[in-house]
């Protein structure tokens, strides 16, 4: 993971609209007035959701106002968290664990389908325009490594062959279902229907 | 008080304190790159870890308060090896570049690692890159070496109050920058490469020009603004190759402005190194006797009254002294000191003065501002109140809107009207400030300057006299002195006391003078008519321009003299250097004047002229020391006038001769007026 780059490319302004606005304000009455500022990360998750999942610097200003801060604080916290994104993401939005579990497990074969089949560097959009895949650090599915996270479901017990076909149907824009794609339940052990003799749920 | 055990001896601390001040008490010597007592605690660089009974693992001592009973060891095995583990971790990102490091020399990191850290590195990965980020023309990075101590993000955000330094990224990738890597917009930024332990952050003018142990260090002051910061001139043979601060609790703190740090490279060009003489109305290189000639022939020429001298803003006591002397000579006393008519009654001393100190500031719990931007007016003191503001919660309130000032204040008024009102106790505001226990005034010289200045003067000091809150214990009445040479002009009574305040300005203005003498003065608004004007400067400037005889003399680095500050402290300002070519001492300049004009000196030697100014200094105390307090007396001034409050802008990085002269203040100037323009600044 490297530091996240700023797009180039920026819109001049930016707004809450009338819905986030509103949300907005239930999430500041959470806080005492003069600690609106803890307030900065579910307001940037609100811009990131308001902008086609990214954050524009316009927005990091419009909060910084909005929360009566100095501009670089924001940018401290939209650079720290990497949930954050600073330049555009595709529609749908791949996150790959590579953090030790899923990596012993063989996330390094699901970056490769990822070059192969969305674009040769992580946080580049593909071809038509629909979908950018990133690294991540732990996920926290570990017991179903390697997965990954599209958009805000889980994939999980991946291999090559599952992987290349969920890529293929998002660009067919039907993204098949998430879970496991070994056939198992949650999290239940592999090859074991029952557990004392009932079958699990 | 309690105590503290720190390699088995007792000591006594003060409650409040934290491990590693305990232990600087006891004499245990604690590395450090983070902790900095002008800044809060961060605990972030692990270098002061220390061995604390009851505790299995090494505690941060910067950030551990001390409490009674406490048992530390600094100097065990298992601090050593958490020395030599802190170290390896700083050393295992920070490139070994030291040979072509601007800090080399002066590097808390080259010389900890000496004394703390270990000859090897288990590292043999990569070492991170960082890219270099523009931090305006003051400020070199070299961000690879950062060790992420964040004491400038702390300084930008505490002392500077201007939040735009931060750390962006996280882990590895952390990087400290400025927002979208504008420059700092601070008068206060040079600071953070004081600050900075590493070489991350280095001075961009100074950048590889010397190494600290070639250069000759002279303790002196700085006469740039009146707050006399306290500085150390680095020079290399002729050349002023660097200022940095000097520690004064009472003045200065740590920090200087950027004014004074940055102007060096002024003292090295537009100088004067000989004479001039102005010929076919063209200034021609000529000799020290020739244009003494000229001058001699002109006074002879001339009426007494019809000469005039003006004092600039860089001259010291000592010179302000034998100008005076001069003139008395002359039979003359048209002189001046005052750039601009403001109202001043030289009458107490404490009529000039920032009486409440500028350590005072930070007593005070209710400031009010009259006409004045002490922001740009006086960079250091400023940064005084705010350190009031961001400690005591200080309430801060102006007359007049003097703009962002790094704090927050509340405008009560914009014109003179609502002074009357205080003063007649009939504005909201009396009812806040009647509850302030330790409130203070600050009259700037834009107020004075109005035509009820002396209402604003006079009126406002009866008012707190009546509040008793002029007396020896607090005294409230400030007024904000802008030039370095003033409060000394006005205690060697340049101007007369029963003498028409504004009558030198007037002649000026019907241009009834003919022969001008100006005194390194070059922000002195005139319109030149036939007047035969004298200008003995340092540098090229205004004065220099207008004048028809230059007279060539040294800079404030070059010469030593007494200063006053703007407080009444007596500061010695001392020479670092030697004047240029032909230059020669300011005071040396008159003594020469004198000897070619009556074939008599002027004054003996330097000392007796020494030992005159400090006997003439009123209510002296001692050098470095605030005056004595004496009982003000009183006067009524009825001369009201409704009109607003304008304060006049300073135009910062170009306030005197030094500093026009100056490339980096220029491009510094340049940055602020382009930012203005395009409206980015908030």
């Amino acid at each position: 993971m490297s530091i996240k780059k700023v797009n180039p490319e920026q819109p001049k302004t930016f707004e809450f609209n009338e819905k986030t606005k509103n949300i907005a304000q239930e999430i500041l009455k959470k806080y005492p007035e003069k600690n609106k500022k803890s307030a900065v990360m579910p307001l940037l998750y609100l811009a990131q959701k308001q902008n086609n999942n990214w954050i524009p610097l316009a927005a990091i200003k419009y909060i910084s106002k909005y929360l009566s801060m100095p501009y670089i604080s924001v940018y401290e916290v939209a650079t720290f968290y990497s949930m954050f994104n600073l330049s555009p993401v595709g529609k749908y939005f791949i996150q790959v664990c590579t953090t030790t579990p899923c990596m012993i497990r063989g996330a390094d074969k699901i970056v490769k389908v990822c070059k192969e089949k969305i674009s040769d560097k992580e946080n580049q959009i593909s071809k038509n325009g629909e979908c950018s895949w990133t690294e991540v650090e732990c996920l926290g599915a570990c017991v179903n490594a390697p997965m990954m996270q599209i958009n805000n479901d889980y994939y999980e017990d991946l291999d090559e062959k599952s992987t290349a076909k969920i890529i293929d149907s998002i660009f067919k824009d039907k993204l098949l279902k998430p879970g496991s794609y070994r056939g198992r339940k949650n999290t239940s052990p592999e090859n074991v229907k029952t557990i004392n003799g009932t079958e699990h749920a | 008080m309690p105590k503290i055990i720190v390699n088995g001896k007792e000591i006594e601390f003060q409650s409040g304190m934290t491990v590693l001040q305990a232990c600087e008490l006891a004499g245990a010597e604690i590395p450090r790159f983070c902790y900095h007592e002008k800044l809060s605690i961060a605990g972030n660089c692990r270098m002061c870890l220390v061995e604390m009974d009851k505790s299995r693992k090494p505690i941060a001592s910067c950030a551990m308060p001390a409490t009674e009973g406490m048992s530390i060891k600094t100097n065990t095995e298992m601090v050593e090896k958490a020395r030599k583990g802190v170290m390896e971790f700083l050393l295992a990102n920070h490139p070994l570049d030291c040979p072509v490091c601007d800090q080399g020399g002066e590097c808390d990191l080259q010389d900890q690692s000496l004394y703390y850290g270990v000859d090897k590195s288990r590292f043999s990965e990569n070492k991170r890159y960082v890219s270099e980020k523009y931090m305006g023309p003051l400020i070199k990075t070299q961000m690879t070496r950062c060790i992420h101590c964040t004491r400038c993000v702390r300084f930008a955000t505490e002392v500077a109050g201007v939040p735009e330094i931060g750390a962006i990224g996280r882990g590895e990738n952390m990087e400290i920058t400025t927002y979208l890597e504008k420059s700092m917009e601070s008068e206060l930024s040079g600071n953070v490469i004081d600050l900075c332990p590493v070489g991350a952050l280095t001075s961009k003018p100074y950048a590889f020009s010397a190494r600290p142990w070639e250069l000759k260090k002279t303790e002196s002051i700085d006469v740039l603004d009146a707050v006399g910061s306290n500085i150390r001139v680095d020079t290399y043979g002729w050349e002023v190759k660097r200022i940095l601060p000097r520690l004064n609790e009472d003045i200065n703190e740590e920090w200087i402005s950027d004014k004074t740090r940055y102007s060096c490279d002024g003292l090295l060009k537009q100088r004067l190194d000989t004479p001039y003489v102005k010929k076919n109305n063209k200034l021609i290189k000529s000799s020290w006797d020739e244009a003494l000639n000229v001058i001699i022939k002109k006074f002879n020429e001339t009426e007494n009254s019809q000469i005039a001298g003006h004092i600039g803003d860089l001259v010291s006591l000592e010179t302000t002294l034998a100008f005076k002397k001069f003139f008395e000579l002359l039979g003359s006393n048209n002189l001046e000191f005052r750039e601009k008519n403001f109202y001043i009654n030289s009458e107490d001393k404490m009529n000039y003065l920032f009486n409440s100190s500028i350590n005072g500031i930070e007593k005070s719990d209710l400031i009010l501002l009259v006409g004045c931007n002490p922001r740009h007016e006086a960079t250091i003191l400023n940064a005084r109140i705010r350190k009031a503001f961001r400690n005591n919660k200080t309430s801060i309130f102006s007359v007049g809107d003097p703009g962002d000032q790094t704090y927050e204040y509340k405008i009560i008024g914009d014109n003179t009207q609502t002074i009357k009102d205080i003063i007649e106790e009939k504005h909201e505001f009396n009812r806040v400030f009647d509850t302030a226990k330790k409130p203070l005034i600050i009259i700037g010289e834009s107020a004075l300057e109005l035509n009820s200045g002396g209402f604003i003067f006079e009126e406002l000091k009866n008012f707190l006299y009546q509040k008793k809150l002029i007396s020896e214990k607090w005294n409230a009445l400030n007024i904000l002195i802008q030039n370095a040479s003033t409060v000394g002009a006005l205690d060697l009574k340049i101007i007369d006391k029963d003498k028409n305040n504004f009558e030198f300005f007037n002649n000026i203005k019907n241009n009834k003078f003919k022969i001008l003498y100006l005194l390194n003065s070059d922000n002195l608004k005139l319109k030149k008519n036939n007047e035969f004007i004298i200008y003995q400067g340092s540098h090229g400037d205004r004065g220099a321009e207008i004048a028809d005889v230059i007279l060539p003399s040294a800079a404030y680095t070059e010469e030593n003299g007494f200063y006053e500050n703007l407080e009444g402290r007596v500061q010695e300002c001392r020479k670092a250097s030697y004047p240029a070519g032909e230059a020669l001492e300011s005071w040396k300049v008159l003594n020469k004047l004198t000897n070619a004009y009556k074939n008599k000196n002027l004054f003996n030697s330097f000392n007796t002229l020494r030992d005159e100014v400090l006997e003439k200094i009123v209510n002296f105390e001692s050098l470095n020391k605030l005056p004595k307090y004496k009982e003000p007396s009183k006067k009524v001034y009825n001369n009201f006038e409704k009109e607003s409050i304008y304060i006049n802008p300073i135009d910062y990085y170009f306030s005197n001769s030094i500093s026009r002269a100056s490339k980096v203040m220029s491009e510094c100037r340049d940055i602020k007026l382009k930012y203005k323009k395009s409206g980015t600044n908030n």
